[in-house]
């Protein structure tokens, strides 16, 4: 196998052929359109709050193997958590994306997500595995925001 | 490999056209990605430099580096004529009438905002500007900014199933009719590399009064661009695709339409007197050039013509549009291949995009597509290549495109069809 056969990891040609929690669902406080300007792709992502908990992520989109699979993973990854955890997640996925490969990430917490560390040596498409987690951010304070309003309308 | 592509393969070169030498003159492309030998296919996107463009703009740094018209001294001097010799030898290239039509800039997407700001002056709402659906970005947006600004109506040109400019739907629709006032082609497209009816459209925009601009990015390095028969008014290209370096462009315009545009931007070198109260402004090319201009990369760019008219702008032509055959033949048979753009190397130009689909039925995206070829040392694009209205319309995101020059081989396109053999088996399960 060489860099690039590795970068392209069983687990993500798996969750790219076969992806988690797509197609757009209700309920959901919030949408978002994310795209990478550089190719078009495109990701539009609902998020559902359950109070502090995340209790639905879907998302529709055109884009590629890496782009798919790591929103594939990141819903298996954050649906049914804490919106804290949800967030710290992301935070750990964006270092080791931007580690350029010297980053041991922890397995038991980013799960099927390691397998991205081999993209993280191809800086032209760390922007593809970070869409649909930047969808996702974007998308919950959006969700927070309008949760807050209702709660506290002014 | 397949009977046409070896028909093809075996035309002959252009009498005297010898590829191997040609390319010891490029550096680049002796060199390795990882264990693979490089196989340059991204030409329209960056052309490779040959060593003489690269040691004349060192010659010129090194040894006669100076400002140009305002430093008076020996080094000004001779950086002032090696600019203006530049000039001239552009303009001797692309058949101007003199070198005062060749006006700088920093590449073909300035060119073109420099001809919609200073056409866009006298324009008034309900004015249309035509353009196409194929268009680059830069020869869309410029003209969307300025119908924004000045009310006129932004109008285009569809294309045909076989990725032409539809010119009947045109007739139909009055695309071109008396509110015409800017008519924008490219020349040749980036994506499908067909080559546009230019004069034809040129006449139809000249019986309204109209301007006619012409984005030649893609034409100028491939072929002789005749501006004296070209039909344009102005004519936008850039150096880094023929040869030269980045941070040079040219907006060719006929001087008596130059000499009525107003400024575009202000600064040293575009004025003639300036008083508080108010500047008058200096003669073409000078008038569109404010500020220490792109000195070295003019340079760069004669040698760059220099080199071109060695070997010879019309042999390119010939040698490309049979590496273009060859590819498109060889491609049309590889399996899970779909040509985007004429499939006949005929009105065409050596841009060849593609998409790849698995035995399955699996459309593999074109990033995971360069990548993989990339991984074989294989460089192609993928993407939208700047030209995303032109994807919607072909009901696609992205695609991938191989592109050729004077110093492609037959061999790197069989290393491009093999290599998506490996992409396809790749992603459909059979790595």
């Amino acid at each position: 196998m060489n860099g690039v056969e590795e970068m392209y990891a069983e687990i993500i040609l798996d969750h790219y052929r076969t992806k988690h929690h797509s197609g757009l669902r209700e309920p959901y406080q919030a949408e978002v359109s994310h795209v990478n300007p550089s190719c078009g792709d495109e990701v539009q992502l609902r998020v559902a709050l359950d109070g502090d908990v995340v209790a639905d992520v879907s998302y529709s989109g055109v884009g590629c193997s890496i782009s798919q699979a790591s929103t594939s993973v990141m819903t298996d990854l954050v649906i049914g958590r804490s919106i804290d955890e949800a967030m710290g997640l992301a935070a750990d996925f964006s270092d080791m994306m931007h580690s350029a490969g010297r980053y041991t990430p922890d397995e038991d917490r980013l799960e099927d997500a390691v397998a991205f560390i081999g993209v993280a040596q191809f800086p032209a498409r760390v922007k593809c595995a970070l869409l649909g987690w930047s969808a996702f951010k974007d998308a919950t304070a959006k969700a927070l925001a309008a949760t807050a309003a209702k709660e506290d309308p002014r | 490999m397949p009977d046409l592509a070896r028909a093809i393969a075996a035309l002959a070169e252009p009498m005297g056209y010898d590829v191997a030498a040609i390319r010891d003159d490029f550096p680049v492309l002796a060199r390795r990605v990882g264990e693979h030998p490089l196989v340059y296919l991204d030409s329209a996107n960056t052309s490779q430099k040959p060593r003489a463009v690269v040691d004349a703009i060192a010659e010129h740094y090194l040894h006669h580096n100076g400002n140009v018209a305002r430093a008076m001294h020996t080094l000004g001097v001779e950086a002032t004529s090696a600019y203006e010799g530049a000039r001239a030898r552009i303009a001797a290239f692309i058949g101007a009438r003199s070198a005062s039509e060749v006006v700088f800039t920093k590449n073909a997407s300035e060119a073109l905002n420099l001809a919609a700001h200073t056409l866009g002056v006298g324009l008034r709402p309900g004015d249309e500007i035509v353009i196409s659906v194929l268009e680059h970005h830069s020869n869309i947006v410029p003209w969307q900014l300025l119908a924004q600004r000045t009310g006129a109506v932004l109008r285009w040109y569809d294309i045909t199933e076989e990725g032409r400019l539809d010119l009947d739907k045109a007739e139909d629709e009055r695309l071109i009719n008396e509110r015409t006032k800017i008519v924008s082609i490219a020349a040749v497209s980036n994506v499908l590399g067909t080559v546009n009816p230019v004069a034809r459209i040129a006449a139809q925009a000249h019986a309204v009064g109209a301007t006619m601009v012409v984005d030649a990015a893609q034409a100028a390095p491939h072929g002789r661009l005749d501006v004296g028969t070209l039909g344009a008014d102005l004519v936008a290209f850039t150096g880094h695709k023929m040869l030269g370096p980045t941070g040079i462009g040219v907006l060719w315009g006929r001087y008596d339409l130059l000499e009525t545009l107003p400024p575009f931007l202000g600064g040293g070198e575009m004025i003639a007197v300036v008083r508080m109260q108010g500047s008058t402004y200096a003669d073409p090319p000078y008038r569109f050039e404010a500020g220490t201009p792109p000195i070295a990369q003019a340079v760069g760019l004669g040698a760059a013509v220099d080199y071109l008219d060695r070997v010879g702008i019309e042999q390119v032509a010939v040698h490309e549009e049979r590496i273009t055959a060859y590819a498109l033949a060889r491609l049309a048979r590889t399996d899970g291949v779909r040509l985007l753009g004429p499939k006949q190397p005929v009105d065409r130009g050596g841009a060849i995009s593609f998409t790849l689909t698995t035995e399955d039925g699996f459309e593999v995206h074109p990033h995971d597509v360069m990548q993989l070829l990339d991984s074989r040392g294989i460089a192609v694009r993928g993407g939208h290549h700047c030209a995303r209205p032109l994807h919607e319309r072909l009901g696609l995101t992205a695609s991938n495109r191989a592109s050729v020059y004077l110093y492609t081989t037959t061999e790197e396109i069989d290393a491009l069809a093999e290599g998506l053999g490996y992409v396809r088996d790749f992603f459909g399960g059979r790595r």
